[in-house]
């Protein structure tokens, strides 16, 4: 049976999804395991643009690849991360770790399995009328529905914002930060005095 | 158009009477090739600009330092662009030892790709985009923010300090100038009613002046002047042009992230700068310059107006260059940070408030 082109460029951006989100965990080098979750990004990204969500695929993109990762990257980057030491707890932290990521596959399962995401569950949603920019169906939605939970969410990155910079905020003694303003107003005659003297020599 | 093309293509195969035969092949992927061939149309034209763009900076900056600039090859140098891209085609690409192979070659591919895709959605003239999306300003944003990860990388993969240093400088300014750029968009939606570029230059077509036959005084530069010159210095910081070229200082870090590469590695970077140069001029001419409309009522609209404004914001790129000494670092973070930022954030409180009064201009 022959796919149509939107099937077959889903299952083709899920795939690389997939392995991309397997190579995250599995990359030895931390800066590939941080390319691999970009293009782990970048492919949900491509999916959400076949469920006509442009909006929030490309908010994704601008956000997370644009601006998240590029931070991660940096960190990661800088980093001096010892990859021996990191294996070293796998076999004796196992017992703890294995079963729950058993247990985080049973509720996934649970969750996402076909009795509350298939077919019958979750028809095909009706084709939008002519004119629907969902752009403008998302703003409805957060700015009046709803705002306070918005406003909330925003107030909160605020203040963690701030908690980030307070907490990284010091004085240092050996700092040699000028004033702009103090360096522009500056004028000749504050640094420099010229002295007329007759010559010692004859 | 596509009818023209379709009859233009029948009349030439069928001179060797072989329309018939390449028809019934082409017909099944004729919208896939539709498409290419728009493509194409942009990109070969916007590489032939960047080269001649090189070319026109070489001579602008030397005629400004009153020297002649390149004259050798071809008459009044012209074909200067193309003996250099020869040079670069055919030189040898050579990696550092230490480096890592496969995200050294990727590097300069993620720098090129993301500046080409930005051009899906730029309108040249009414309803001549490839792409007529709806979310087509944010589309550039996200495009324009992967740039980054190729000078990242590229950076990274050489495994040598100089270009380490150039990416971590590029990264803290690109993500620091994008806030800003991003902001002073906010403004340009707000006014527009919209995130389609066509419509935000159809939007810049109405009001009172261009009813009465001056339409460059309807353009959004007027009333959002502040936001104008935030977003065209946001620009040219995005794209690591002088003075904020810190990225690639040659006096401190050699070339910055570009030191290691040579032959069309190199070449790849040079390109996706001044795609991106060209991409800024065009943006801010779209947002703030009302695009291809015409900027008197008795002239008609067309490409040709948005090829003047291109070129008068490309030509401001090189003036700059000759003009301003490199911003030293800390200069340009306080820029970005605490006057550009700050300002964006009470110009949209000046519109937003401007937009509820009984004197709101943008219906």
């Amino acid at each position: 049976m022959p796919m149509d082109f939107k099937t077959a460029l889903f299952y083709i951006l899920s795939t690389i999804l997939v392995i991309a989100a397997l190579r995250v965990v599995t990359a030895r080098n931390p800066v590939h395991a941080v390319l691999f979750l970009v293009l782990a990004f970048f492919n949900a990204s491509g999916l959400w643009l076949l469920l006509q969500a442009e909006f929030l695929a490309i908010a994704l993109i601008v956000v997370y690849v644009g601006a998240v990762m590029v931070l991660f990257l940096f960190v990661v980057m800088m980093l001096d991360i010892n990859l021996e030491r990191l294996r070293q707890g796998f076999w004796s932290n196992l017992w703890l770790g294995g079963p729950i990521a058993v247990l985080m596959v049973i509720e996934m399962v649970a969750v996402l399995s076909a009795r509350s995401f298939g077919l019958e569950a979750m028809p095909e949603p009706a084709a939008p009328a002519a004119g629907y920019s969902n752009t403008k169906a998302l703003g409805m939605a957060i700015y009046t529905d709803y705002v306070y939970p918005f406003e909330l969410a925003s107030v909160i990155l605020l203040v963690a914002l701030i908690a980030a910079v307070v907490l990284n905020l010091r004085q240092r003694r050996d700092n040699k930060q000028l004033n702009p303003a103090e360096q522009i107003a500056i004028k000749r005659k504050d640094r420099v005095r010229i002295v007329s003297m007759p010559s010692e020599k004859e | 158009m596509e009818q023209a093309v379709l009859r233009l293509f029948e009349y030439f195969w069928g001179m060797f009477g072989l329309w018939d035969p390449l028809w019934a092949l082409v017909k099944p992927v004729w919208p896939l090739v539709w498409v290419l061939m728009k493509i194409v149309a942009i990109i070969l034209p916007l590489m032939l600009c960047v080269a001649y763009l090189t070319f026109w900076e070489r001579k602008i900056i030397g005629w400004m330092q009153v020297r002649i600039g390149p004259n050798r090859v071809g008459p009044w140098g012209l074909l200067q662009p193309i003996a250099d891209g020869m040079k670069l085609f055919f030189k040898e690409v050579l990696v550092p030892t230490g480096a890592n192979k496969a995200l050294f070659f990727v590097g300069p591919v993620m720098a090129i790709a993301p500046a080409l895709a930005a051009w899906a959605v730029v309108p040249f003239f009414d309803g001549g985009a490839l792409a007529n999306l709806d979310a087509g300003l944010f589309y550039i944003l996200g495009m324009t923010s992967m740039g980054i990860y190729g000078v990242i990388i590229a950076g990274w993969a050489s495994n040598s300090k100089y270009p380490f240093l150039g990416a971590m400088r590029a990264s803290a300014q690109m993500v620091s100038y994008e806030i800003a750029m991003g902001m002073a968009l906010v403004t340009v939606l707000m006014i527009s009613n919209s995130l389609n570029l066509s419509d935000i230059v159809r939007a810049q077509g109405r009001g009172w002046f261009a009813d009465h036959g001056a339409g460059f005084l309807s353009w959004n530069w007027i009333p959002l002047l502040p936001m104008f010159v935030v977003y065209f210095i946001s620009g040219v910081a995005e794209t690591n042009r002088a003075p904020f070229d810190v990225v690639e200082g040659e006096s401190e870090i050699v070339a910055g992230h570009m030191v290691e590469f040579s032959g069309m590695a190199f070449a790849m970077f040079f390109l996706a700068e001044y795609a991106n140069m060209i991409l800024v001029a065009t943006l801010t001419s779209i947002l703030f310059l009302g695009g291809w409309l015409s900027p008197v009522g008795f002239l008609p609209d067309g490409f040709h107006w948005l090829a003047v404004k291109i070129s008068l914001f490309l030509f401001l790129f090189l003036w700059f260059r000759a003009t301003f000494p490199r911003y030293r670092y800390d200069q340009i973070m306080r820029l970005g940070w605490k006057v550009f930022v700050p300002l964006t954030l009470v110009w949209i409180v000046v519109i937003g408030s401007w937009m509820v009064s009984p004197w709101n201009i943008f219906k």
